[in-house]
C-alpha cells in the first residue's frame, strides 16, 4: 500500500487547515496545505493527488452567505478540473465551511444544467453560532469509508449549518442515491431535538456524499477530536489512546490507498 | 435616538439611489430566523403589536451595469436559489415592497462595510462586472414589519433593536438610501496652528476644538518647545503630539508623580508592578512590559505571550463594533510582539450594569445593559470566530456602577518560536504598511478613550467608532507569519490607537523616520494629511523591511491577497519627517515627541467607606439562600455566551470553559495543548471583583490575584511557572480619591507578586471611566482584572471541577475567616460593609504549591476554587456538574475563630476567604494526598454521594439543607440568559 497524497486547500478566511493537515498525517497520508489561488494557477497538481480537503473556517468572511464567495470562485475557475479529479477516483472532503463551499460548487450533483441548486446550508434554527459537542451516526450510504451504524462524538461550530432541500423530491432523491452519510442523533435515544441536532437540519442531516460516494461534506469537525483529552468529558472517562475523530480520517486515507475499495 | 430616526425619514423620503437595488427576502419564514426572532425582541421593549417581521438583505450595485449583469451577479453570488426571493429595482426607480411597514437600515457614508468590500473583491475576481465600471457596492437591511405598530413604537424599535444611530442611518416607511463614497475633505497641504501667541484660554480652546485631549500644562510645554524653534507647529505635528502624549498611549498617570497623603511616589508603575517583576527576576521571563505583550518560556524552542486590552469607550457607544475591534486590536498586539506570534486563544471579560435594570433607571444617552452585553458578545463572537482563534476563557460581572460605563476587556495568547521574541529597526529599512486601507474611521480614538463620556458622547465621538473587518485581519495574520518564518522583516508593530502616527513613531523612536503620506492606500479619496496620519482604521500593521527583502516580503502578502505598500523609510536623523506630495507637513524631534511630556504631581488620598460591619446573621433558610446565590447574575450560568464562541478551533482543547456531565458547569479555567509533540499545556484564568474594590481597593487587588492563581492551580497549572497581567479600569485620577485607590491597588499588586513569586509581564490601564450628567460625575467601581497564564506540566493531569465518583472523599483546603465584605451573600441578603477577603500572603503561596504537587501527582479527582458565594456555591456547582450529591459537614471546615456577630454556619458556608478549594480525592489516594498537604489547613468534610442530593450539615450536627441537583441546575439558569 502506497502512501496517499493529500492536499488541504485554504483560502482567505479558512482557519482549520493546520488541524486538518495533522489529522490526515496521523491518518497516514502525505499532506500539503495549499492556497486555492495556487491550485487555480496549477490545476495539474490534482493529477498527483488522492485526497483533496476543503478546510473549515470563514472563507471570505462568509460575508454574503456561508461559502458563497469561495464557491463562486470554484465554479468559475476550478470546477472542470475538480470534476475530472473526482471522476478518475479522487476523494474530496469538505468540513464545515468546506462543506458549505462544496454545496455551492455543484460537486454533490445538486446543481442542474441551468445552474439551479436544490440543496443549501443556511442559518441555524437558533439564529446564532453554536459551538458544542454532538453525536453523529453513520448511515448506509455510497461513501465507501463510512461504516453504517457507527457513532462518533464530535464538536460543531457554525452559524449556518442547517441543511435544507428545495422540496420533498430532492430529499427522496438524496435518500435513494445513498447520499445521506451522517446524521445527528440523541445519545439518550429518540428524535434528536435541539441541542442534539444543533441547527434543525432536515432529516437531521450532518453529512452528505455525492452519488459516487467519493465527495463527502459534513458540518462537524472530526479533526478537533484527535487527542484523548479533546472530548468534553474525558476527565470522567477511562484511559483513552486517541479521539474518535482520528479513525474518521484514518479510514479516508486507507480508502484512498486502495485497501478499503470494494 | 428616536427623534433623529424620524428626522432622517422626513428629509430623505424623496431620494432614490442612483444604483441598481437588489433585495433578498427568504421564501419561507422558517429560513428567516432574524425575522422570526424580532417579535420577541420587541415584546421585551413592551412593544406588543408586532405580529410578523421579515428581514430583507439589500445591495446597491453600480448604475452602469446592465439588467443582465445584475441578474447574473444576483444568481451567482448574492441570492441563494433554494432560499431567496429576489426583488430587483433599476436605478432611481421606486422599489417593489411587501406587506407592512418598511424600515431601511444602512451604514452611514464612510463607515466600514466588510460585506460590501467582500462583494466588490469577488465581483472583480470573477469578472462579473464589465471593464470600466467603477465597482462600488453598498449593503443595507430592509425590514418589513406587520402588525399594529404606532409611529413612536416603530421609531423605538428601529433605534433600540434594528439599528445603531451612531453608525447607521434609519428611514421609516420611506426611502433615503445613500449610494456613493463619502465627500472628500477640502484638500490642503501644510497647515500651521498659531500657538506661539496664544494665551491659556486660547491654548485650551485649541486643544478642545481639535479634540486633542491635551491639558494646559501640556499645551504650554508644546508652545515653549516651538517658541524655542521660532516657528508654529504644523497640524500634523500637533496631532502627532496629542496622540503620543495621550493617556491611552503614554500612561501619564501610572508613570507620573503621585503625592499620596504627603508620601511622594515617582512613577507608580515602576515602583510597584514593574519593580516586583524586576526583583523576582524569573529566568523564564523573556520579554516584559516593553513590547506589545509579555513573553514567557513555554517548552523547547517555543515561547508563549499574552496581552489583555480594554476597549471601554468605543463599546459604550457601539457595543458590537467596539468589542469586535477590541478583540481585533489585541490580536494585532500578539501579531506585533517581537517578530509576531500565532494567536492561539482569546479571552474576554465584561463588566456591565444589572441585567434587570428598570428602563426608567437608565440614564439619558445610555444603552440598556442587556443590549450592551448582547452586543459585545456578538462583537467578540463575530470577530474571534472569523479569525480562527478559540475564545476559551472569561467572565461577566454585573454591577450598578457600570450602567453608563461598561467595561470590555479582550485578551489574546500567542505562541512563537524563541528566535522571534525580539525586534530591531535599522536606518534604511523600508516602512511597509500591510492590511486594510485607511479611511476616516476612528479619528481621535486615542484621545477620545482618554476623555470622560457625557450625555452627547454618541454625537461628538461617532468618528471615533471603528468597525472591524476580521477577514482582512485573518489575511494579514496568514501573510505575516509566513513572512516572519522566511525572516523577511526586522520589526513589526500594530496600528492601534493613534494609527500610523503611533506605530511609525514608536518603531522609529531611537533612529528616525520619514513618510510620504500620499502613498498610504485610502478607502476613498480626499483625506487630509493629518487624517491619514492619525486614522485608526483597523487591520493594519507596520513592518520594518530590509531593502533587499522588500520585493519578496510584498510578494508573500500579495499571495494572501493583502495590500502591502512602502510608505517611507527609517532613518538615522532622530527626526520624524512627514511629507505630503513632496511638501514637508511635519518635521519633529523624536526625543521631544517621546520624552517631552510634562510630569505633573497628582494628589492622592484614600479613606475607607464609613460602613459598620454587619457580621453574618444566622440564615433562617439555608436552602433558599444557596439557590438564590447559585442563580445570582454574577454566579449564574454564562453558557449562553460560551456556546457562541468557537472554543474548539485549532484542536488544542483540553479543558473547556464549561465542564461536567452536561458540559454546563463553570470550570475554573481553560487548558490548551499548543504543541502536538509536547504534553505541556497552558492554563488561562482570571480574577476580578468590583464589589471588593468599592470597599477596599488594596484588599481587592490581593484577592483577585489570589483568585486568578487559585483558578490556575485548580485546573493543573504550576504556580511557579505562572505569569499575570494587570488591567486597571478606573475613574478620573485627577481626583485624589480615585488616585488614592489606584495607589493602594498597585502597591497590593507588588506585594502579592513578590509573595507568590508571580511576575507581572504586561498590563494596561483605562482611566477616566466616568460619566457626567449635569454637575455630577459618576466613577466606575475600581476594577482590576488579573489574567493568568500558567504552564501545565502534563495535560493528562489537568483536573476538572465536576464530582466524579460516589464514595470519593471531599476536602476543604485552606482557612475560612469571617470575610464577607463585598460578598454575594451580602448582596443577596441586602447587607453592606464587612471585611473584604484578602489572602494571607505568608501562607497562601505554600498552599498553592502543595496543592499543585498533589494534582500533578495524580491524586486529585476534582478541584474547584471557592470564590463568589463561598463554600456553598462551590459545593453546589461541583455536585450538579458531576450529577452526584455531596455531604458537607461544616464542623470540619478549617477556620479561624469567628468574631461575635458572625454565625458559625453562615460564615463557613458563605465567607469568600481566599486561597481555598473544594477537592475530591479517591479513597485509595487519601494517604498520598494528605501527605502532600501536610501541615496546611485541610478538612475532610464529607463524601461524594450516589444520589442527587447536596446535604449541608451544621457545626451543631443538624442538617441545614438538602438540595436537589435538579433544583440547583435550574437555579443556575434562572437569571439573564441572553
Amino acid at each position: 500500500m502506497t502512501t496517499p497524497r493529500a492536499l488541504v486547500l485554504r483560502a482567505a478566511g479558512t482557519n482549520c487547515e493546520a488541524e486538518t493537515a495533522r489529522a490526515l498525517r496521523l491518518g497516514g497520508a502525505e499532506v500539503e496545505v495549499l492556497h486555492h489561488n495556487r491550485l487555480v494557477a496549477e490545476p495539474q497538481r490534482l493529477d498527483e493527488l488522492e485526497i483533496v480537503v476543503f478546510a473549515g473556517g470563514f472563507s471570505y468572511g462568509d460575508d454574503v452567505g456561508a461559502g458563497r464567495v469561495w464557491g463562486l470562485d470554484l465554479r468559475h475557475r476550478l470546477a472542470a478540473a475538480l470534476r475530472a479529479y473526482v471522476d478518475r477516483g479522487g476523494l474530496a472532503l469538505g468540513v464545515c465551511n468546506g462543506f458549505q463551499v462544496l454545496v455551492d460548487s455543484g460537486l454533490f450533483g445538486s446543481v442542474d444544467a441551468q445552474g439551479r441548486r436544490d440543496i443549501a446550508l443556511t442559518n441555524n434554527a437558533s439564529n446564532h453560532y453554536e459551538c458544542r459537542w454532538v453525536e453523529l451516526e453513520a448511515q448506509p450510504c455510497a461513501c465507501p469509508w463510512i461504516v453504517a451504524g457507527e457513532r462518533m462524538p464530535v464538536p460543531v461550530a457554525h452559524a449556518e449549518g442547517r441543511f435544507v432541500v428545495k422540496d420533498a423530491a430532492t430529499l427522496a432523491r438524496l435518500k435513494a442515491n445513498g447520499q445521506i452519510a451522517l446524521v445527528y442523533v440523541d445519545p439518550a435515544g429518540g428524535e434528536p431535538a435541539y441541542p442534539a441536532d444543533p441547527n434543525g437540519s432536515v432529516a437531521h442531516i450532518a453529512g452528505l456524499c455525492d452519488p459516487t460516494g467519493r465527495v463527502l461534506g459534513l458540518m462537524p469537525h472530526p479533526e478537533r477530536n484527535l487527542d484523548p483529552w479533546n472530548h468534553p468529558r474525558w476527565t470522567r472517562l477511562g484511559a483513552r489512546t486517541e479521539g474518535e475523530g482520528l479513525a474518521f480520517y484514518r479510514r479516508m486515507v486507507a480508502t484512498a490507498a486502495g485497501s478499503l475499495v470494494p | 435616538m428616536g427623534s433623529s430616526a424620524a428626522t432622517s425619514s422626513a428629509t430623505a423620503a424623496a431620494t432614490l439611489p442612483d444604483a441598481w437595488r437588489v433585495e433578498l427576502f427568504r421564501k419561507s419564514a422558517a429560513d428567516d430566523p432574524d425575522g422570526a426572532h424580532l417579535p420577541a425582541a420587541a415584546r421585551e421593549l413592551g412593544i406588543t403589536g408586532l405580529e410578523r417581521a421579515r428581514l430583507g438583505r439589500g445591495f446597491l450595485l453600480p448604475p452602469a451595469l446592465s439588467a443582465e449583469d445584475v441578474a447574473r451577479i444576483t444568481r451567482e453570488l448574492l441570492a441563494d436559489p433554494v432560499l431567496d426571493d429576489v426583488r430587483t429595482t433599476p436605478p432611481e426607480q421606486e422599489p417593489h415592497v411587501g406587506a407592512g411597514a418598511r424600515v431601511l437600515v444602512a451604514r452611514k457614508p464612510g463607515v466600514m462595510d466588510p460585506v460590501a468590500l467582500t462583494i466588490e473583491r469577488a465581483l472583480r475576481k470573477a469578472e462579473l462586472v464589465p471593464a470600466g465600471v467603477d465597482v462600488f457596492v453598498s449593503t443595507f437591511h430592509a425590514w418589513e414589519l406587520e402588525g399594529a405598530l404606532g409611529g413612536a413604537e416603530l421609531a423605538e424599535l428601529a433605534s433600540r433593536v434594528l439599528a445603531n444611530d451612531t453608525i447607521e442611518s434609519v428611514t421609516l416607511g420611506g426611502e433615503g438610501l445613500h449610494y456613493g463614497r463619502p465627500a472628500p475633505a477640502k484638500l490642503h497641504g501644510r497647515v500651521e496652528v498659531p500657538l506661539l501667541a496664544a494665551d491659556d484660554a486660547t491654548l485650551l480652546d485649541i486643544s478642545q476644538r481639535g479634540a486633542l485631549s491635551l491639558n494646559l500644562v501640556e499645551m504650554k510645554a508644546i508652545q515653549a518647545h516651538y517658541a524655542a524653534q521660532g516657528r508654529e507647529p504644523s497640524a500634523c505635528e500637533l496631532e502627532t503630539l496629542a496622540q503620543t502624549w495621550s493617556e491611552h498611549c503614554k500612561h501619564k498617570t501610572f508613570a507620573g508623580i503621585v503625592d499620596m497623603d504627603g508620601r511622594r511616589i515617582d512613577n507608580l508603575l515602576k515602583s510597584t508592578i514593574k519593580r516586583a517583576t524586576d526583583e523576582l527576576d524569573r529566568d523564564w521571563c523573556v520579554s516584559v512590559f516593553h513590547d506589545n505583550a509579555g513573553i514567557i518560556r513555554f517548552d523547547g524552542d517555543w515561547d508563549v505571550c499574552f496581552k489583555v486590552e480594554t476597549h471601554n469607550h468605543p463599546s459604550a457607544i457601539d457595543p458590537y463594533g467596539g468589542a469586535g475591534t477590541g478583540i481585533g486590536g489585541v490580536i494585532r498586539d500578539i501579531l506585533g510582539v517581537g517578530l509576531g506570534a500565532k494567536p492561539i486563544a482569546n479571552t474576554d471579560a465584561f463588566f456591565v450594569g444589572p441585567s434587570d435594570l428598570a428602563s426608567e433607571a437608565l440614564p439619558k444617552g445610555c444603552m440598556h445593559p442587556r443590549r450592551i452585553l448582547r452586543g459585545v458578545v456578538a462583537g467578540v463572537r463575530d470577530y474571534g470566530n472569523r479569525m480562527g482563534i478559540p475564545t476559551v476563557s472569561g467572565g461577566v460581572w454585573f454591577e450598578e456602577g457600570y450602567v453608563a460605563n461598561p467595561l470590555v476587556y479582550a485578551g489574546t495568547v500567542g505562541l512563537m518560536p524563541r528566535w522571534a521574541a525580539h525586534k530591531e529597526v535599522h536606518p534604511g529599512d523600508a516602512i511597509l504598511v500591510v492590511g486594510g486601507r485607511t479611511g476616516r474611521d476612528g479619528i481621535h480614538g486615542a484621545t477620545f478613550s482618554s476623555a470622560e463620556l457625557h450625555e452627547e458622547s454618541e454625537m461628538v465621538s461617532s468618528a471615533a467608532v471603528q468597525i472591524g473587518d476580521p477577514i482582512t485581519e485573518k489575511r494579514v495574520l496568514d501573510g505575516l507569519l509566513r513572512a516572519r518564518d522566511l525572516r523577511l522583516y526586522r520589526a513589526v508593530t500594530d496600528c492601534g490607537a493613534g494609527g500610523l502616527s503611533s506605530a511609525v513613531g514608536e518603531m522609529g523612536e531611537t533612529c528616525g523616520a520619514e513618510v510620504d503620506l500620499e502613498l498610504v492606500p485610502l478607502k476613498y479619496p480626499g483625506l487630509t494629511p493629518e487624517e491619514i496620519w492619525i486614522s485608526e482604521a483597523q487591520e493594519r500593521m507596520v513592518l520594518a523591511v530590509p531593502p533587499e527583502h522588500l520585493e519578496a516580503c510584498m510578494a508573500v502578502f500579495a499571495a494572501e491577497e493583502v495590500e502591502a505598500t512602502c510608505i517611507g523609510r527609517f532613518t538615522d536623523s532622530g527626526r520624524l519627517v512627514l511629507r505630503y506630495a513632496g511638501e514637508v507637513v511635519g518635521d519633529m524631534e523624536m526625543a521631544f515627541l517621546h520624552d517631552g511630556t510634562p510630569r505633573p504631581v497628582r494628589r492622592a488620598s484614600w479613606t475607607a467607606p464609613d460602613l459598620a460591619d454587619p457580621g453574618a446573621p444566622r440564615c433562617d433558610d439555608v436552602a433558599r439562600t444557596v439557590l438564590a446565590l447559585v442563580g445570582t447574575p454574577n454566579v449564574a450560568s454564562k453558557e449562553w455566551i460560551v456556546r457562541q464562541y468557537d472554543h474548539e478551533v485549532q484542536g488544542m482543547s483540553v479543558l473547556k470553559a464549561n465542564v461536567g456531565v452536561k458540559s454546563d458547569a463553570p470550570g475554573d479555567g481553560a487548558v490548551l495543548r499548543p504543541l502536538e509533540d509536547s504534553l505541556k499545556g497552558v492554563a488561562i484564568t482570571c480574577g476580578a471583583n468590583p464589589r471588593y474594590g468599592l470597599l477596599h481597593p488594596g484588599r481587592m487587588a490581593l484577592a483577585v490575584i489570589d483568585e486568578a492563581l487559585r483558578n490556575a492551580v485548580a485546573v493543573g497549572g504550576d504556580p511557579d511557572h505562572t505569569a499575570i497581567l494587570d488591567n486597571f479600569s478606573w475613574g478620573n485620577c485627577d481626583k485624589p480619591d480615585r488616585l488614592g485607590a489606584l495607589v493602594l491597588a498597585a502597591e497590593a499588586c507588588r506585594d502579592a507578586a513578590l509573595a507568590y513569586g508571580t511576575p507581572f509581564i504586561s498590563g494596561k490601564d483605562s482611566l477616566n471611566n466616568e460619566y457626567r450628567v449635569g454637575d455630577r460625575s459618576i466613577a466606575i467601581p475600581p476594577t482590576l482584572l488579573i489574567s493568568a497564564l500558567s504552564i501545565v506540566p502534563d495535560v493528562r493531569r489537568a483536573v476538572s471541577m465536576d464530582a466524579k465518583r460516589a464514595g470519593d472523599l471531599v476536602y476543604v483546603v485552606g482557612l475560612t475567616r469571617a470575610e464577607l465584605g463585598g460578598s454575594e451573600h451580602h448582596r443577596v441578603r441586602g447587607l453592606a460593609g464587612g471585611v473584604v477577603p484578602a489572602p494571607d500572603l505568608a501562607a497562601a503561596p505554600a498552599l498553592l504549591r502543595a496543592l499543585h504537587r498533589a494534582i500533578a501527582g495524580g491524586y486529585v479527582q476534582a478541584c474547584h476554587d471557592l470564590s463568589e458565594g463561598g463554600l456553598a456555591v462551590a459545593a453546589a456547582e461541583m455536585a450538579f456538574a458531576g450529577g452526584l450529591g455531596l455531604d458537607v459537614d461544616l464542623a470540619r471546615v478549617p477556620a479561624t475563630p469567628f468574631p461575635s456577630g458572625y454565625d458559625a454556619d453562615t460564615t463557613a458556608l458563605f465567607s469568600e476567604s481566599c486561597t481555598r478549594f473544594l477537592v475530591e480525592v479517591a479513597p485509595e489516594h487519601q494517604a498520598e494526598f494528605e501527605a502532600r498537604l501536610d501541615g496546611l489547613p485541610l478538612g475532610l468534610v464529607g463524601r461524594v454521594r450516589a444520589d442527587k442530593v447536596l446535604e449541608l450539615r451544621g457545626a451543631g450536627g443538624d442538617v441545614l439543607a438538602r438540595l436537589d441537583l435538579g433544583d440547583l441546575r435550574a437555579a443556575h439558569l434562572s437569571s439573564f440568559q441572553g
